[in-house]
């Protein structure tokens, strides 16, 4: 007791007024919080109101028909692969863009940003001319029985392709930081490179790691503009989720639409929050700032 | 999900030995070396050198007649024209939000910050299927403004105003995602010391924040033309595809290579990876000056 009294002689002053320098606090997030509403959360809210029309089983008829849980197999199951790929690969890339000197190397470390600036469309056409039977790669895999063009495997290298560079640049800058220290004391503790790589390396970068397949899998799972034109789009087979939504619109059925965005969206926003809490966990790892 | 676009300060050079091939600890055998760096490059090459040849190879394949004839055509020029319409409306108006939105959540200190980030960030994990979807709901005929547009003979879906939504839709958090870090990391005691000397709110914002962060503004700004220009699923849904009318120029690529015009559509598309290479340019120019910017004041301060 007399402690407490003691540590503070003065009586508390109530908490002071909040003072605010500079200007502006009001007009910008009234204008902030105007712009969002009107323009994202009421059209994304028209979704779930929309959905809100249907009975709870017409719901469950239309997101779990066959032909549409046939596409929510192809879309995650070529997303989570696409993603894995780009996982290994995209490390490996980052890795020489970090570690080795090479000619070309700034010229590489800027076209992996191609596919976020490449529009979806011209990615999609250049991967089938590539990919078709006569292609430059195709002709090689059609002699060995590999056909992707038009096929399940063509969603696949389409998705390869658009999310790579969110696991290069999200890992690159976290391999750039590392202490070259770490591995020293490592080598020094009679650690193989292999050993230091993996017992070493690999925990500090894994956070990361996995914001970027995160990344890249949450996009796969929406896009559409690069995979339509070569996945060939045949019912059951290879129709992404997406295209399942565009085709329901073409046949004015909004709600049979509008109930398939609801199940990609509650899945989005999953993917969100667990985007999210990884990127607070890299930073924490590494002490970056996001 | 912006968290892989951000820009970079990389201040590595590419030419002699990296930091880590300058230590033996950090260094690896040559057999290591060329095997991950050749996978890496062989993936590189496949996956994205070859489709960004691909495009121009095929473009020319049937001459450069064909090739001009096919970007001059009436119908290119009304997407072209259409394309950059979209563009220059989507553009400032996300600017003003971006500047406002990284204004409010960088200066100030109030609840739900983390929250309204989150909601910002909305757009870019939303397909753009469904970021099309939601304005044909609330504008299409059947949508709940539907009957009230068709009686006073406004049309917004199938037609102009669609698309632009749907390009402010896609490019929504690119500016303001750029800008919130940066402008959250240059604190707020410059613009304070301003405001106490007399400045205005304005010339605050113009003279001390903006030269802070204009190489993040502009990173921005590229990032949000290029997807812009670019976007072709949003779009794809409210447009209507009418030739000459509502096309922009990634659907008018879907419509020729469709009818099986392909070095047309590839010469179209060549136009718009030649934009991609050019925001890759502009991208990699603003990293390099951005980087000298930020060693300079590092050594100023040190």
């Amino acid at each position: 007791m007399n402690t407490a009294t003691l540590a503070s002689p003065f009586p508390r002053p109530s908490a002071p007024p909040r003072l605010r320098v500079l200007p502006g606090f009001r007009l910008t997030l009234g204008y902030t919080l105007a712009y969002l509403s009107l323009l994202v959360l009421i059209p994304l809210a028209a979704v779930f109101l929309k959905t809100a029309e249907l009975s709870f089983a017409e719901f469950r008829d239309v997101v779990t028909a066959p032909r549409v849980v046939a596409s929510y197999k192809l879309s995650f199951g070529m997303s989570l692969l696409a993603a894995a790929i780009n996982a290994v690969f995209g490390l490996m890339l980052a890795w020489a863009l970090v570690r080795y000197s090479f000619p070309g190397k700034k010229l590489i470390d800027a076209l992996v940003d191609l596919p976020f600036a490449l529009p979806t469309a011209v990615a999609g056409i250049a991967l089938t001319a590539l990919y078709a039977k006569n292609g430059w790669i195709g002709q090689f895999l059609e002699p060995l029985g590999i056909q992707v063009a038009f096929k399940p495997l063509g969603v696949l290298v389409a998705l390869v392709f658009i999310g790579l560079p969110f696991v290069v640049r999200t890992v690159q800058p976290i391999l750039e930081d590392l202490d070259a220290e770490l591995e020293e004391a490592a080598t020094s503790l009679g650690a193989q490179r292999g050993q230091a790589f993996r017992h070493v390396i690999l925990p500090i970068v894994f956070p990361a790691l996995l914001t970027g397949f995160a990344l890249a899998f949450a996009r796969a799972v929406g896009e559409y503009g690069s995979v339509i034109f070569i996945a060939g789009n045949l019912p059951m087979v290879s129709e992404i989720t997406p295209l399942m939504i565009i085709t329901k619109l073409e046949q004015y059925d909004y709600t049979g639409a509008t109930a398939i965005a609801t199940v990609m969206l509650i899945l989005s926003f999953a993917l969100l929050l667990v985007i999210n809490g990884l990127q607070a966990w890299t930073a924490k790892r590494t002490g970056r700032d996001r | 999900m912006a968290g892989a676009t951000t820009l970079r300060l990389n201040t590595a050079g590419s030419f002699g030995q990296t930091r880590f091939e300058a230590r033996a600890a950090t260094r690896e055998t040559p057999l290591v070396k060329w095997l991950s760096l050749g996978t890496a490059l062989t993936f590189f090459a496949v996956f994205l050198l070859m489709p960004l040849i691909a495009v121009f190879v095929e473009a020319l394949r049937k001459g450069w007649e064909t090739y001009l004839t096919a970007l001059i055509d009436p119908d290119a020029l009304s997407a072209l024209r259409l394309t950059l319409l979209a563009a220059a409306i989507a553009l400032p108006l996300n600017l003003v939000f971006g500047v406002c939105a990284a204004w409010a959540i960088a200066k100030f200190e109030f609840r739900g910050k983390h929250f309204l980030i989150t909601l910002i960030d909305l757009p870019f994990s939303v397909s753009p299927v469904i970021a099309g979807l939601v304005y044909v709901l609330l504008f299409g005929a059947q949508g709940w403004f539907g009957p009230w547009l068709a009686e006073h003979d406004v049309k917004i879906i199938f037609a102009v105003p669609g698309i632009v939504l749907a390009t402010v839709f896609v490019t929504f958090p690119f500016i303001a995602r750029e800008l919130i870090p940066l402008m959250q990391a240059q604190g707020k005691e410059e613009e304070e010391a301003a405001v106490v000397l007399g400045a205005s709110g304005l010339q605050t914002f113009w003279y001390v924040t903006l030269p802070n962060v204009k190489w993040g503004l502009l990173y921005g700004v590229i990032l949000t033309n290029a997807r812009a220009m670019g976007e072709f699923g949003a779009v794809s849904v409210v447009s209507g595809h009418i030739r000459g009318e509502t096309n922009t120029l990634p659907l008018h690529v879907e419509i020729l290579y469709n009818e099986y015009q392909f070095a047309a559509a590839f010469a179209v598309a060549s136009l718009l990876a030649l934009l991609a290479l050019v925001t890759l340019g502009i991208k990699t120019w603003i990293e390099h000056r951005a980087a000298h910017a930020h060693q300079d004041l590092h050594e100023g301060q040190s």
